[in-house]
């Protein structure tokens, strides 16, 4: 594609969340700093509880920040940003081709151009022949392209993932895995990717960020040396693939060691 | 009945019971046992039925009943789905009507009667007041009820996908509760039966409630069965017509 422009900046200085529950406060996010290029495709591992999906959250503007700022430039964007969610929360009163308008028809783009950008977006994900089901009679794999679609469709500036993949089945998420790098590789969004599985970030991040559990922290930023493209495959004939996956593990099930310890003090 | 299958064994089956039953009691007064001038036989029944749907009088009675629930239940309904969804949607809304409901849900509704002859005199308008008045809280509690338990989710697609609040209101609010609004129309619809034909006892000179009360009192015994049978018959009719109606609706919910 010749389109030059690229996704958002990020920029993320000393980022803050507390939550207020019955017995106090809790500290789901401290002092995150974190700078995403445009076009980067950024993963975030971390165990269960260490606030990624806040961080996500803050991003989409679905969650306030208690404290520190976030800067997001996507200047020459329309839409600053599309989230894709875990369950695909495709609205079950509309069929796939509604579902996928439907960020187009907030921002009051005219029915034939929705037609026409939706049309362009099943055929990316290959749902051109469901456009007229219903979520229920899709497969969880089908519905999250769905979701995917519905997120490319906008246009927007970065795409923020948490964890779209993870509900599938292994060779469900094999496929939409490299179906998603295809599709970024043409449009050249930012990423930003929640996950908990260590092979997906190497698998699909440029970079690879390692938080901590609560409060959730930046442990480490990793970047994934591997050329593109790639494969589970490629990978695993990689001998640095093993050893950076295990590097992560190590600091991840520290991570959870320490907090279990500190949840049975 | 090997030969059969299980779905047509099921319907004779459910056809077996109310058969049975005219059997049985139009058995029971051939043989001599009760008095025919009080408990008239199903076949009294069916042959006053005739007389009078030939004679039109049947038809007039039932139109205006129909008409009387017709426009009592859109006129109760319609507001009753709409601020429904906005007490789910906003939070002063729903602390506002809360105490109201919770008031006013328990109150007999036929006990407003007097109050709305009052009101409205012995036409049509108090009557069809009271079928809106019995069919609005089911339907609003309903609807919220509906509205408030729309998985989060939803809301936080549709706040990332830049849903305004009229778009929020139409497109997602409005159909996450559709299911559970359409359980509040049906108990809503047999809640306008029981109360206008209540009211039509009293206070009118038409419609199926007054027919059966008429009846009453000059003792014509068939003629009062069969304005029961007939809202019975409506009753049937209008909520299968209510499943079609829901099924072209929400499709969804289908399969």
């Amino acid at each position: 594609m010749a389109v030059e422009r690229r996704g958002a900046a990020i920029d993320i200085a000393g980022l803050r969340k507390e939550f207020v529950s019955g017995q106090g406060h809790v500290l789901a996010l401290d002092n995150i700093d974190l700078r995403v290029a445009p076009g980067e495709f950024l993963c975030i591992v971390g165990p269960s509880g260490c606030g990624k999906s806040t961080l996500l959250r803050i991003l989409a503007g679905l969650d306030h920040q208690t404290g520190g700022r976030v800067t997001v430039d996507a200047s020459d964007w329309a839409v600053q940003n599309a989230m894709v969610f875990q369950d695909s929360g495709l609205f079950p009163w509309m069929n796939v081709e509604t579902n996928v308008g439907f960020g187009l028809m907030t921002r009051g783009v005219s029915a034939a151009q929705i037609a026409e950008r939706v049309e362009a977006a099943l055929r990316l994900v290959g749902l051109t022949k469901f456009r007229r089901h219903y979520p229920h009679q899709l497969s969880g794999g089908m519905r999250q392209r769905g979701a995917i679609a519905r997120a490319f469709v906008t246009d927007p500036a970065m795409l923020l993932m948490d964890e779209p993949f993870a509900a599938l089945d292994a060779q469900n998420r094999v496929i939409l895995q490299s179906e998603l790098v295809r599709i970024w590789g043409e449009t050249r969004k930012t990423v930003v990717y929640v996950t908990h599985s260590i092979e997906e970030a190497l698998l699909l991040g440029d970079r690879c960020v390692v938080m901590t559990a609560q409060p959730g922290r930046v442990k480490e930023i990793i970047d994934v040396p591997f050329p593109h493209p790639r494969n589970l495959i490629t990978l695993a004939a990689d001998a640095g693939f093993g050893k950076l996956k295990l590097d992560i593990w190590r600091v991840l099930e520290e991570e959870v060691t320490r907090a279990r310890a500190e949840m049975e003090q | 009945m090997s030969g059969l299958s299980a779905k047509t064994r099921d319907r004779v089956l459910y056809l077996i019971s109310p058969i049975g039953l005219l059997l049985f009691w139009q058995l029971l007064l051939m043989a001599g046992i009760g008095d025919r001038r009080f408990v008239p036989a199903p076949s009294d029944i069916t042959v006053q039925f005739w007389t009078l749907i030939r004679n039109g009088e049947l038809a007039v009675h039932t139109g205006v009943t129909l008409l009387r629930v017709f426009t009592g239940f859109v006129a109760g309904a319609v507001p009753a789905v709409a601020m429904g969804l906005l007490m789910a949607m906003f939070r002063p809304v729903r602390i506002f009507f809360d105490p109201l409901i919770a008031a006013l849900f328990p109150i007999p509704k036929i006990a407003l009667m007097p109050l709305l002859l009052l009101a409205f005199g012995f036409g049509d308008t108090s009557k069809i007041a009271l079928v809106a008045i019995a069919v609005f809280f089911p339907v609003i509690v309903n609807t919220y009820t509906g509205a408030a338990n729309i998985e989060k989710i939803y809301w936080d697609v549709a706040k990332n996908f830049g849903a305004s609040q009229t778009v929020m209101f139409t497109r997602i609010v409005f159909f996450g509760a559709l299911p559970m609004i359409f359980a509040g129309l049906r108990i809503a619809l047999a809640v306008s039966f029981i109360v206008l034909v209540a009211a039509e006892f009293v206070a009118t000179k038409s419609g199926l409630g007054y027919l059966i009360w008429n009846s009453w009192e000059l003792l014509q015994v068939d003629i009062m069965f069969v304005g029961i049978v007939t809202i019975g018959v409506l009753g049937l009719i209008t909520s299968a017509l209510f499943q079609e109606i829901e099924r072209k609706v929400i499709p969804w919910k289908a399969d």
